[in-house]
């Protein structure tokens, strides 16, 4: 088991390698001077060679990507083009709101789809199925912003519940304080995430459904609840925590999007205004922490089969 | 060495049973809604030359962000320009970004995906690669690409494909894979038939049904993520009137007029959504494994 | 042969099936899946309920336990009765407070059978905690009790294990463990011993016959195999397509069966002893095998498994027009070998002589020359043809890229349909429009197309019914016999393995135990484990084709 561990541990790297070489040659390989698109087409002389100067763009290709892999892995993800300051510290700075955003998203979305997953199958065809499938088709089709917006209008200016916008600190202001304010953006960034479980849980539960072992504990006489939870649920849980676990890139997506519709200053908002300012070293860096992320929690999420699956051994 | 460990009928049987006349019968309102009104969303967005009162690009500062009239449907945004015919039109490019990187991502997925399933000295490799892409979170990526390719349409059908050949390629690698245990083709390969013959004869056949599926996905997805680009600025040219374009605008007067985002976002939701139950109802009819269920 | 002469006129009626109708929603409009059957099974008694697929048996389980698909299938007439007790007058909520209590079941694959996530121990357990009040402990003892009953080897360890740490004997205990739990009066086996080797069935048909004299229960057993039937029935019913079409004590079933389909059934059993010997070949052998080796996996970077030996020195040769058996249990490598010589694997190390050129190590594309000299039928009739193509072009695809034009190749192809008896016009159809035995006449004929040396027959029979097994072993016979094939046949059945083969090899874990001529071997085997392949063959001293003792003339 742990040396299963380590070797996922291991095979994380040449992921990982293989896309700081993607990021590295985004830039270097794009037709043009890559301080002229980054710069923008009014910079000036001294302007582009200040950005040549910064990104390392005057040596050997090989020589900017092992500096730039050097920097990397002393966690020195470079310094922005805009207010130049460290891209580490600016991250540091705005981590925490988008950590609490998600980990508060990620609940609410289980707790609501799993259940709604298991019913629908268990229900298969009846009314709640419909309900529950038209649910998760709609939550994939209705583009995140126009799903804030819709919940702004009607629940913060309409009923007037929530703020508009914003965002307050767990730690400094309170738990109830941080909860009426993030309330809205979770429940949104949540939807299309419920609609990915949802529409997983149902599909895989109705595969375990039809299994013979589910014939067995009907035949043993056992509740139809324990039925569900005990026997399907189980052996039905690899493909849910897979999807969550992709589904954490729609996630990633989401929160940029829903942090500027709702004003928060996390990781998300960082991330667009890098765009609209072409700060490319901000961008860069976003693309290699959310990958890693999303290399680590599909990770735990490999490592955690074993605890639902008994046959999978390492 | 069961004697009744058959498996049942074999995926192509289900299909060609469901694809026969009354099949079709049974598929029940919501698939035939769904066509009507993508061929509508279609029809108007061609027509929409036509259809259009106004000019989309005409702007007239004396009308800015007015409210329905006689002569403006849907009232005007802040340039003065007429929304309604806006969003008559904001589709055009909406839909040619959706259709164009569906079809690259299939065609290049399938591509890869086979070379995948069929060489295994290359499989390692290439998997290994799309992991790698799939780890990036596609929206960065796209904003990325775009945000260097300048906001061109193919720079964001480019910024929108990348992202979702991996997906493309899993999918149909796993196909192949599975495939290739098949004893028709083992029987294939003690005919003596070469492997060209086998990849593309006995194997690709297979792939096409869940490309159908995931094609159509990738369409509504494209759809999708053509409007998020432009949403956060990093879509094509906001001279262009997209429904993403057209939104994006709108943001900063929502609490004035929340039209601006309502009546594309609208018109946006209703083509995906009839876009993914189409695709539902293809999966459904295409997959044996959830059908049989139904037996 | 013994039978069963067990006399139940007095014992108590436990199930009562009377007229029982059972059909598909109405809109299906189709004739019910079962059509009026009626059948009684009294205390202790053992009844057989045989009948080819599609005969309706395994829905008249279903229906006993109230476990029929929902909305597919629908009691429509006829009643049930458990002991005096109306079961399709029962709520839902009682029937399920039945199940395991009153009659319990248990099913033809262990392995999906039971929970693949919860330890064994818990499974059965859970029986208790579902219907019982008794505390922990005195579960676990009744649980541990019920487990030393099934002659479960270390219990202790055995409860903590799931399903996929046991053998498939093993599991079938637990299975039995779980229904016999709370002595159930009725216990419904649904092939219960149609996935496992004959040496494990015969100790789980023993198992289930001294569990019922110990407790009482009656059993309703399903079963396809005759052999089964001749040994623990007490009585038996025959059904087909629905309708019952006979019931009588099992010696008087066997000796003298009243109805067609019934005679039709029992003929079609392949004896077992061995075909009559054919004149001995001449000439070279086809096809020769040499210290044939082949070890599974092993090696890796991290892995530090030393591999699977499949096959260890297997050597043997078949002459021409011979057909050579390959014999064994599920693990024994006989598929292994069969794969080796149709080069769908490379073999370890060893020789494959055809023809006298050795194929054991060529690549794919010197293979090429070879393959149209060997040619192979799958057991699985639904997936060894494409699908997506019509018969014909499936049956042409060999001989063309050989050199064959399409044209010519389709004529002899139209010919072929014909000499295995399907219509010339098949060509033009899809595989799903045939039925499984059809499928595998078709795949023989896509082998023989190639005018083959040797035919590869790899369980080529497991799949299908009796009736159409006899069938298709009729066939291959023909074949060789006009056009001079070699066929090594692959097969667990050793009553088909003596219904077809001159010669025979047992093999076991990998290794050949013992070789010679089928009249030979299986008349008179040498090997303990061959002896004890042919005492677990159930039936085996009864010859059901021709309704008496083997050897009675």
């Amino acid at each position: 088991m742990l040396g299963y561990i380590i070797r996922r541990i291991l095979a994380i790297i040449p992921v990982m390698l293989i896309v700081a070489i993607f990021v590295f040659l985004l830039l270097r390989l794009t037709p043009g001077d890559p301080a002229a698109i980054i710069a923008g087409d009014m910079a000036t002389p001294e302007q582009l060679n200040r950005i040549r100067e910064a990104m390392g763009l005057n040596d050997p290709l090989l020589v900017q990507f092992f500096t730039w892999m050097g920097r990397l892995l002393q966690g020195d993800l470079g310094v922005s083009l805009i207010s130049g300051t460290d891209v580490t510290t600016m991250i540091g700075q705005r981590i925490f709101p988008t950590l609490n955003m998600a980990l508060l998203t990620i609940v609410i979305a289980v707790m609501i789809a799993v259940p709604m997953g298991v019913v629908a199958a268990w229900r298969h065809r009846s009314w709640v199925d419909y309900a529950v499938m038209s649910f998760s088709v709609l939550g994939f089709s209705v583009p995140v912003f126009v799903i804030g917006y819709l919940f702004i209008l009607v629940f913060a200016i309409s009923l007037d519940w929530f703020p508009v916008q914003g965002y307050a600190s767990p730690t400094d202001k309170g738990v109830l304080a941080f909860l009426d304010r993030a309330i809205l953006p979770a429940l949104t960034l949540a939807t299309i995430y419920v609609a990915l479980i949802a529409r997983m849980t149902r599909a895989s539960m109705l595969e375990v459904l039809g299994e013979d072992y589910i014939r067995t504990a009907r035949a043993k006489g056992v509740r139809e609840s324990k039925v569900l939870f005990r026997h399907a649920l189980r052996n039905a849980a690899v493909p849910i925590l897979t999807v969550i676990g992709t589904g954490f890139a729609l996630l990633i997506s989401g929160v940029v999007v829903t942090e500027s519709v709702f004003n928060i200053p996390g990781i998300g908002r960082l991330t667009v205004d890098a765009i609209l300012a072409r700060d490319y070293p901000v961008i860069q860096a976003m693309i290699l922490l959310t990958s890693g992320t999303y290399v680590v929690v599909n990770l735990i999420i490999d490592i955690s089969y074993t605890i639902f699956d008994p046959r999978i051994r390492y | 060495m069961a004697m009744n460990s058959v498996p049942p009928a074999s995926a192509m049987q289900s299909v060609l049973r469901l694809l026969s006349i009354p099949g079709l019968k049974k598929l029940g309102v919501g698939p035939l809604l769904a066509a009507l009104v993508l061929l509508a969303i279609v029809i108007i967005t061609l027509l929409s030359p036509w259809l259009a009162p106004h000019d989309p690009l005409e702007m007239q500062p004396l009308l800015r962000l007015k409210g329905p009239m006689p002569d403006y449907p849907l009232g005007t945004d802040p340039y003065g320009r007429d929304l309604y015919s806006r969003v008559l039109i904001g589709g055009r490019v909406s839909l040619l970004i959706g259709i164009g990187a569906a079809v690259v991502s299939v065609l290049i997925g399938l591509l890869i995906g086979l070379v995948a399933g069929f060489f295994r000295m290359l499989d390692t490799i290439i998997m290994r690669i799309m992991d790698s892409l799939m780890a990036i979170p596609s929206i960065l990526l796209a904003i990325a690409l775009v945000a260097l390719n300048g906001p061109s349409i193919t720079s964001v059908i480019m910024a929108i494909t990348i992202p979702e050949i991996p997906r493309v390629v899993r999918l149909v690698r796993s196909v192949v894979l599975t495939a290739r245990e098949e004893p028709y083709v083992e029987a294939a390969q003690a005919l003596g038939s070469s492997m060209p013959k086998i990849l593309f004869q006995h194997l690709m056949p297979n792939t096409m049904a869940p490309l159908i599926v995931q094609g159509t996905y990738i369409l509504a997805s494209a759809i999708l993520t053509e409007a998020i680009l432009s949403f956060l600025g990093a879509g094509v040219s906001t001279e262009i009137p997209t429904w993403g374009n057209i939104m994006a605008e709108g943001r900063q007067y929502f609490r004035i007029k929340p039209e601006l985002i309502l009546w594309p976002g609208l018109m946006l939701s209703l083509c995906i959504l009839s876009i993914n139950l189409l695709g539902d109802t293809a999966r459904d009819m295409l997959d044996p494994r959830l059908k049989k269920r139904g037996e | 042969m013994l039978f069963k002469t067990r006399n139940f006129d007095d014992a108590k009626t436990v199930l009562d099936i009377s007229d029982l109708v059972v059909s598909l929603p109405p809109a299906a409009k189709a004739k019910p899946v079962l059509n009026g059957i009626s059948l009684t099974i009294r205390q202790g008694e053992t009844v057989c309920l045989v009948g080819e697929s599609g005969s309706g048996k395994s829905v008249t389980s279903l229906a006993v336990m109230g476990l029929l698909p929902k909305d597919a299938l629908f009691v429509t007439g006829g009643s049930i009765s458990l002991s005096g007790t109306d079961l399709l007058a029962q709520s839902p909520g009682a029937m399920q407070d039945m199940r395991a209590r009153r009659v319990a079941m248990i099913f033809q694959e262990p392995m999906t059978a039971l929970n693949p996530v919860l330890r064994v121990g818990e499974q059965i357990e859970e029986v208790l905690e579902s219907h019982t009040k008794l505390p922990a402990d005195e579960r676990r003892r009744r649980v541990i009790d019920i487990m030393e009953q099934v002659h479960l080897p270390d219990v202790e360890r055995v409860y903590r294990s799931y399903p996929h740490q046991l053998s498939g004997g093993q599991r079938q205990r637990i299975m039995i463990a779980m229904a016999l739990v709370l002595e159930p009066e009725l216990l419904i086996a649904d092939e219960p011993t149609t996935a496992l080797d004959v040496t494990t069935q015969k100790q789980i048909l023993s198992l289930i016959a001294e569990l019922q004299e110990k407790h009482g229960t009656a059993v309703l057993f399903i079963t396809h195999d005759m052999g089964v039937v001749a040994e623990i029935a007490d009585s038996v019913y025959v059904m087909n397509h629905g309708d019952m079409v006979e019931h009588a004590p099992i010696e008087t079933l066997l000796r003298d069966p009243k109805k067609d389909y019934t005679r039709k059934l029992l003929a079609a059993v392949p004896s077992l002893t061995p075909r009559a010997a054919r004149p001995a070949p001449g000439g070279d052998p086809v096809l020769r095998v040499e210290q044939l080796n082949m070890v599974y996996g092993g090696g890796g970077l991290f892995k530090r498994h030393p591999g699977t030996h499949a096959a260890k020195a297997v050597t043997f040769d078949v002459a021409r027009g011979r057909t050579l058996g390959i014999v064994g249990e599920s693990g024994s490598g006989k598929s292994t070998v069969a794969r080796c010589i149709m080069r769908l694997i490379q073999p370890t190390s060893g020789a494959i002589r055809l023809r006298d050129s050795d194929i054991a190590q060529l690549t794919r594309k010197q293979l090429k020359p070879h393959r149209q000299h060997l040619q192979v039928v799958f057991q699985d009739p639904f997936r060894s043809l494409n699908p997506r193509w019509t018969v014909g072009r499936s049956l042409v695809e060999g001989p063309v890229n050989y050199g064959q034009s399409p044209a010519a190749a389709r004529e002899r192809a139209a010919e072929l349909m014909e000499i295995v008896g399907l219509p010339r016009d098949s060509l033009d159809r899809y595989p799903h429009q045939f039925s499984g035995g059809q499928r595998q006449r078709i795949a023989i004929a896509r082998a023989v197309a190639m005018e083959p040396d040797v035919l590869v027959a790899d369980e080529a029979v497991s799949a299908l019914d009796v009736s159409v097994q006899a069938q298709v072993l009729d066939l291959l016979d023909e074949l060789q016999e006009k056009l001079g094939i070699t066929i090594v046949f692959i097969t667990h059945d050793l009553r088909v393995a003596a219904q077809i083969c001159d010669d025979v090899l047992v093999m076991q874990r990998g290794v050949v135990v013992e070789q010679g001529a089928a009249a030979d071997v299986l008349a008179n085997p040498q090997h303990d484990y061959t002896r004890s392949l042919i005492e677990a063959a159930p039936g085996r001293s009864w010859d059901f084709a021709n309704f008496r003792e083997l050897g009675a003339a």
